[in-house]
């Protein structure tokens, strides 16, 4: 494996009495596409939190390109590389499609606004939002609003960006759009850490999958192995 | 530019009616209508552009009066020096509150401001130099040469202040900070995820809109001849302060400075004709009138039916 990009070591979270992970270690090579899979509430959103910091893990560390990052604030992560969208679109409701991507490009890349449009507009057209770029959240369509959580993630320049079930109540076409807006991210040498409940989407884009149930790891593996593992049919079917 | 040559021609406006032969009352009143100009641009930078509402603007216009009473008294300091002390005492506080209640949100950080004004009265009733609970009668010094009397000073001094307040929260508003505010009022999550330092802004929100209400208040004293600690942490500035730019629209520096001015020469009016209970009652039936009807105040109006007429 090349030079790991993140690296999460012993990480654990308690809500109170309620254990949302418990010991999880993964690593995160550069450039990898990287599935993170499992079922509702096995606390994936939860690892992404405390990666992206909006979280603060009780226990473990986390190494970002090479760096402590485990008490930085998540501000301090996002200028460092670590992007995220939201599984709740969370949009800059008072400003223009546009303006939204300015807020990274202002904090984190320090443009200049001229120089930020043009580029947060290269970013539109990439992403096939150009002509939504006067447009404000509430004039969009859901597909569109996911797209923007992207874009916007993408504003800030990152080396690593989390998409967070960018694709949950898509429809078919939608979700291979998306699919392909995050291959040609990843192309561009991002590296993509992928939440998802959609399988097929999963397991065709990335590389490696992790499975979590109850906040452990249950197994690890390329897509074929995952989907033959005993563990993790057992945690999404029960049985 | 422009900006700049409307701010000029109101200084200079403002300082020949200040020594023309106009009737007193209206310098009295106006200091009043300015006073609430610069309270509600200060309450916007943190309650408007930042979303995070404020009810503790007593306790800073109050720490701006005392502030000035006691270099008053004590060193029996200009005027000119009182304010920026004031200023300096209220961004102070700004900085103390943001520390303690910035982490807040919503509701919660609305509460804990509104401790802030009792702390701050109780601690000013029991302190014996500034006159406890029954005041300080303070003596004014002479009105300066130009001006027949203290009050058209103050009226032009409060101008200035006014003019300095809304300079800064338009620079605010159009600046880096502001697109930063405007993101933490949207979403404070995505806003962080961003690369938007949220504490350190709100922070910097919060001193700045606590510095501009120290220095309002503290012409305040001179103004009166008088300091007690009832009036000078009254709820109605609080009131006042967060009604005008909701009324006048929160999201542009013009809006409070829009509302300010009508809310509040509404009130002196209704103050001199009417009663100066219904004067409160005004605020009341004037900002249920606007949450109701026209919930972006009068910018926000204006904007939409601008929008709806150019279709």
């Amino acid at each position: 494996m090349a030079e790991s990009l993140l690296k999460v070591s012993g990480v654990s979270k308690h809500f109170g009495g309620f254990t949302a992970l418990s010991d999880v270690s993964l690593e995160i090579a550069a450039g990898e596409r990287f599935g993170l899979i499992g079922p509702n509430g096995s606390g994936k959103t939860t690892l992404i939190n405390c990666i992206s910091g909006l979280l603060r893990n009780d226990a473990g560390q986390i190494i970002f390109n090479g760096k402590q990052i485990t008490r930085l604030p998540p501000y301090q992560r996002t200028r460092l590389g670590i992007a995220r969208s939201f599984q709740v679109p969370r949009p800059f409701h008072t400003m223009s499609v546009l303006e939204n991507l300015l807020v990274p490009s202002a904090y984190v890349v320090h443009m200049k606004d001229a120089e930020g449009e043009a580029k947060a507009m290269e970013i539109l057209r990439s992403i096939g939002l150009a002509d939504k770029a006067g447009l404000y959240a509430n004039q969009l369509s859901q597909v569109e609003l996911r797209k923007l959580e992207l874009a916007r993630a993408m504003a800030a320049r990152p080396k690593l960006l989390i998409s967070d079930e960018a694709m949950a109540g898509l429809a078919g076409n939608e979700v291979d759009e998306v699919l392909q807006i995050l291959f040609k991210l990843n192309e561009t040498g991002i590296t993509i850490i992928m939440i998802e409940h959609i399988m097929q989407a999963v397991m065709r884009f990335s590389q490696r999958i992790v499975c979590l149930d109850a906040g452990r790891i249950i197994c690890e593996g390329t897509p074929a192995s995952i989907v033959q593992n005993v563990e993790v049919q057992k945690a999404y079917l029960g049985a | 530019m422009k900006f700049w040559l409307v701010a000029l021609v109101i200084v200079l406006a403002a300082a020949g009616v200040a020594v023309s032969r106009i009737n007193e009352y209206v310098f009295f009143a106006a200091f009043v209508v300015l006073t609430y100009v610069v309270l509600a641009t200060a309450w916007n930078i943190l309650g408007g552009y930042a979303g995070y509402v404020n009810f503790g603007t007593p306790a800073f216009f109050g720490v701006g009066a005392y502030t000035a009473v006691v270099l008053f008294k004590w060193l029996g300091a200009p005027l000119a020096v009182q304010i920026a002390a004031g200023a300096v005492m209220g961004g102070l506080l700004g900085f103390g509150v943001g520390m303690l209640t910035l982490r807040l949100r919503g509701i919660f950080f609305a509460i804990a401001t509104v401790a802030v004004i009792f702390i701050m009265e109780t601690l000013m009733i029991n302190w014996r130099y500034v006159g406890g609970a029954t005041g300080l009668q303070l003596l004014r010094p002479e009105a300066m040469a130009p001006f027949g009397s203290y009050t058209r000073m103050l009226f032009l001094v409060m101008t200035l202040m006014a003019v300095a307040a809304v300079a800064l929260a338009r620079y605010v508003q159009t600046s880096w900070i502001g697109r930063g505010l405007r993101a933490i009022r949207d979403s404070e999550e995505a806003a962080e995820a961003s690369g938007v330092p949220t504490l350190r802004l709100k922070l910097v929100a919060c001193v700045l809109s606590g510095a501009l209400m120290g220095a309002a208040g503290a012409p305040m004293p001179m103004y009166l001849s008088f300091i007690e600690p009832a009036s000078t942490f009254s709820l109605n500035y609080a009131i006042g302060a967060l009604a005008a730019p909701m009324i006048g629209g929160t999201t542009h520096w013009l809006g409070p400075v829009i509302g300010a001015l009508l809310l509040v020469t509404i009130q002196q009016i209704v103050t001199v004709t009417i009663s100066s209970e219904i004067n409160v009652l005004v605020v009341g039936v004037l900002l249920v009138a606007f949450v109701v009807l026209a919930p972006d105040g009068i910018l926000g109006f204006f904007k939409r039916w601008l929008r709806a007429s150019s279709r």
